[in-house]
């Protein structure tokens, strides 16, 4: 699978000639000893334990806490390239804040009987109480996270659209920091488009998605449910380059249909909270009553107009991997266009056919949870044993609705150092993209995932993955 | 500033300074085993009464032996105070509040923390000295930090009062180690020994050079007392310490407007320090006048907490 996939630097044949936007990196790894590179390696990963740029993962005692695998050699995106993914983006995000605007309203979508009503009103990811509640400026999914794979030099598909509370921003701008640090000479080489500004564009989206009653100077918040949390590292790190307050739960509370924060001061008034708690976690009145994590009448405030809940509640529908499967006809309908950037093709186990189809061909699919993420509960057909296979194919069969299933892809492969030199491994990519009053922006390039075992296809940082930093070329490409 | 971030603050500020306190009353304690005519157990013990921990301590089952007493004051996790627990609790609140934090001060938190099991194995089987220097290197190098990159506002108040508060309880349980150390059958206070402990505590809080500058004199055991207590040039003494938590929570005070019971119980606290002299202390008893500071500074601790909506 690996030989078959395209490769970003060589194209189509390894060995042959090297693509233009990586002329620069293919000298870069020829001139310098594996020595010399493995050197800077183990210094970038120190300067990530130091500042303490790690997560936790589930499920393990042992490693408590990590740092992601962090590969020197970075992933370059032409003018040409970015601008084709911008522009379908672009489309994308806005179709799904389209989408979630009409499901929680007018459900026009429904009445031309493109979707199945009921994958809409029995998701588990719908959340009734939006359905009374219209968030200010109208703009549900703010931030989208989108997951992108490559199989050839114009072929770029969505894998996955993140639009509850994506993470890896941070990890965006530090690696470019280390790579900054590490290899200024290199970078010199190119014209990198800047990631930087991505701080300031998300406090202006936030700033712009304030109530209309909020000062002219509303005060925006980061939450999150506390250092315990495996992103933990990113919401602190987000506050800190955005300058403002990081809170948890029990910092905030509700008075008069207001929310307010416990200060050394007093009570101040929160006009905009970037939440990165799931919708379960925001207000025990309403969502979950078992947990201590949310602010109780959070959702009354909200409801009153008086706070804006960054992404909204129940933005999670739109990125319901059953959801997914019709996003082509989604984009039609809301856009009047065809999609910029193509699907997967994905298979509903839910209908009969498809179920069939999917069944007969395990060995070769790649199946999913519709609500899962992270990588959990999924079955890569290639590279499981035969009784993984057995035992997914009676998880399938006794709840067929929870699946979808897409052929594997032979996602591009990157030059990554590995134990025995540069090799090829496969990687994906996962723009961010604000959506706000004044329009959306999107961060050049965003954050490449790298599968650092040889042949894997999971890029997922709990199971093996790293990252890269990502260059996005201006208009003049390398110097 | 957020409430809670604020108490994180404060209690980083505690923490550090009390893990460079049990290392200084360790090395103390190990310093008093060593005099001649010494009663070893009741050496050790002293230090664990003064850390506060002797009920812990038996519960624990701990023997007064070397072995159990450094181990309960250094790498015990059991134990709330100590040095383990101070600098894990520490670098968790650095990380809970690092956006209050500069990068200088919260690497030294977190590199203290991922660096103590490396020292603290080094320290348990060999000699335990390198390691007590590293934690009052590390109580150092975060003052440094400190002092060198954070704001002269609110976040960097709220640490230096925890700091202020905690040494001062920290010095007055130092010197009551004396009162707890018994001197052995035939040895007069202000005999050979009592004199030989004396400077071994002013040794531990590196104040022997101190001492010698402003007395001028040989060490007496009452003008230890007089400089561990009132003089305000002295940074540990019980009166410097009162004397910074007053102009730091004046400074809070004029940032936030905010008044209330701390700034009174500081400033009666200050006043009590500089309307005594280390006579009339002897005289109604240091072991008695040591006791209510420490009762009256925490209570001043409890005070900060609730004006300030920790």
């Amino acid at each position: 699978m690996g030989a078959s996939a395209f490769d970003e630097m060589w194209g189509e044949s390894t060995g042959g000639q090297v693509r233009s936007s990586y002329r620069h990196i293919a000298d870069w790894l020829h001139e310098t000893p594996y020595e010399e590179l493995l050197h800077r390696q183990n210094a970038a990963e120190n300067i990530f334990r130091k500042l303490g740029i790690t997560f936790a993962v589930y499920g393990n005692d042992d490693a408590e806490e990590r740092i992601i695998p962090f590969d020197i050699v970075p992933r370059v995106i032409s003018a040409g390239e970015w601008a084709h993914v911008e522009k379908g983006l672009t489309q994308r995000a806005q179709a799904i804040n389209a989408f979630l605007r009409d499901i929680y309203g007018p459900r026009e979508i429904l009445k031309t009987g493109l979707l199945p009503p009921e994958l809409i009103l029995a998701n588990p990811q719908f959340r009734l109480p939006m359905t009374r509640i219209r968030p200010p400026h109208d703009i549900w999914a703010h931030i989208c996270g989108t997951d992108l794979v490559r199989t050839g030099p114009d072929q770029f598909f969505v894998l996955e659209d993140n639009a509850r509370t994506p993470s890896g921003v941070s990890y965006m701008l530090e690696d470019r920091e280390a790579m900054q640090r590490l290899f200024p000479a290199l970078l010199a080489r190119h014209k990198v488009r800047p990631v930087e500004e991505y701080p300031d564009a998300l406090l202006a989206m936030l700033r712009s998605v304030a109530p209309k009653s909020a000062s002219g100077d509303p005060c925006c918040v980061v939450m999150t449910p506390g250092p315990f949390n495996s992103a933990f590292y990113e919401h602190s790190f987000l506050a800190d380059r955005i300058g403002i307050e990081l809170v948890e739960g029990n910092d905030l509370f509700v008075r008069d249909r207001c929310v307010f924060m416990r200060t050394t001061e007093g009570p101040l008034r929160v006009d905009v909270i970037y939440r990165r708690v799931d919708d379960d976690f925001l207000d025990p009145l309403l969502f979950r009553p078992d947990t201590m994590l949310g602010v109780p009448g959070l959702m009354d405030a909200y409801g009153a107009g008086n706070v804006t809940i960054v992404n909204a509640p129940g933005t999670g529908i739109a990125d319901d991997k059953a959801i997914y499967s019709y996003m082509p006809e989604i984009v039609r309908f809301y856009t009047g266009q065809e999609p910029i950037l193509p699907n997967v093709e994905t298979w509903r186990c839910r209908e009969p056919d498809a179920l069939a189809y999917v069944l007969d061909h395990l060995p070769e699919m790649v199946v999913k949870l519709v609500d899962g993420s992270g990588g959990y509960g999924m079955l890569v057909g290639p590279a499981a044993t035969k009784a993984e296979i057995e035992a997914f194919r009676q998880r399938i069969k006794a709840a067929p609705h929870r699946f979808i299933a897409q052929p594997t892809l032979a996602l591009s492969t990157c030059p990554t150092l590995t134990a025995n030199g540069p090799a090829a491994r496969h990687v994906d990519l996962r723009p961010f993209i604000l959506t706000g009053a004044n329009g959306t922006i999107i961060a050049p390039g965003g954050l490449t995932r790298v599968a650092l075992n040889e042949g894997s296809l999971v890029v997922n940082s709990s199971q093996g993955g790293g990252t890269k930093d990502t260059w996005v070329l201006s208009e003049e490409g390398a110097r | 500033m957020l409430s809670r971030a604020a108490s994180s603050l404060y209690w980083i500020g505690r923490h550090i300074e009390r893990a460079d306190f049990v290392a200084r009353l360790i090395e103390a304690a190990l310093q008093f085993e060593l005099l001649p005519f010494a009663e070893p157990q009741s050496d050790l013990i002293s230090a664990i009464a003064a850390a506060g921990g002797s009920d812990l301590f038996a519960e624990r089952g701990g023997q007064p032996n070397r072995e159990d007493v450094v181990q309960f004051l250094a790498f015990d996790p059991a134990n709330p105070s100590s040095i383990r627990s101070c600098l894990e609790k520490a670098r968790n609140d650095a990380r809970a509040v690092r956006t209050a934090l500069t990068r200088e001060c919260f690497e030294t938190l977190n590199e203290a923390w991922l660096g103590f099991r490396a020292h603290a194995q080094e320290a348990q089987t060999g000699d335990i000295q390198p390691f007590l220097d590293w934690v009052k290197a590390t109580a150092r190098l975060f003052e440094g930090a400190l002092h060198r990159t954070m704001l002269r506002n609110e976040p960097c108040w709220f640490i230096r009062l925890g700091n202020a508060i905690e040494r001062g309880d920290n010095t007055a349980r130092l010197l009551d180690v004396k009162y707890h150390v018994l001197l052995p059958k035939g040895e007069q206070v202000g005999g050979a020994l009592d004199q030989a402990q004396w400077t071994a505590l002013l040794r531990s809080v590196s104040a022997v050079t101190a001492y010698r500058w402003i007395y001028r004199e040989g060490l007496k055991p009452w003008l230890i007392a007089d400089l561990m207590i009132l003089r305000p040039e002295m940074p540990r003494s019980l009166a410097a310490c009162a004397e910074e938590v007053n102009a730091l929570l004046s400074q809070l005070r004029s940032a936030s407007g905010r008044t209330g019971a701390a700034d009174r119980q500081a400033r009666l606290l200050q006043a009590r320090l500089s309307d005594v002299n280390i006579d009339a202390i002897y005289q109604s008893g240091l072991h008695e006048f040591l006791v209510a500071f420490i009762i009256d500074n925490n209570r001043l601790g409890n005070a900060i907490a609730e004006q300030f909506l920790f």
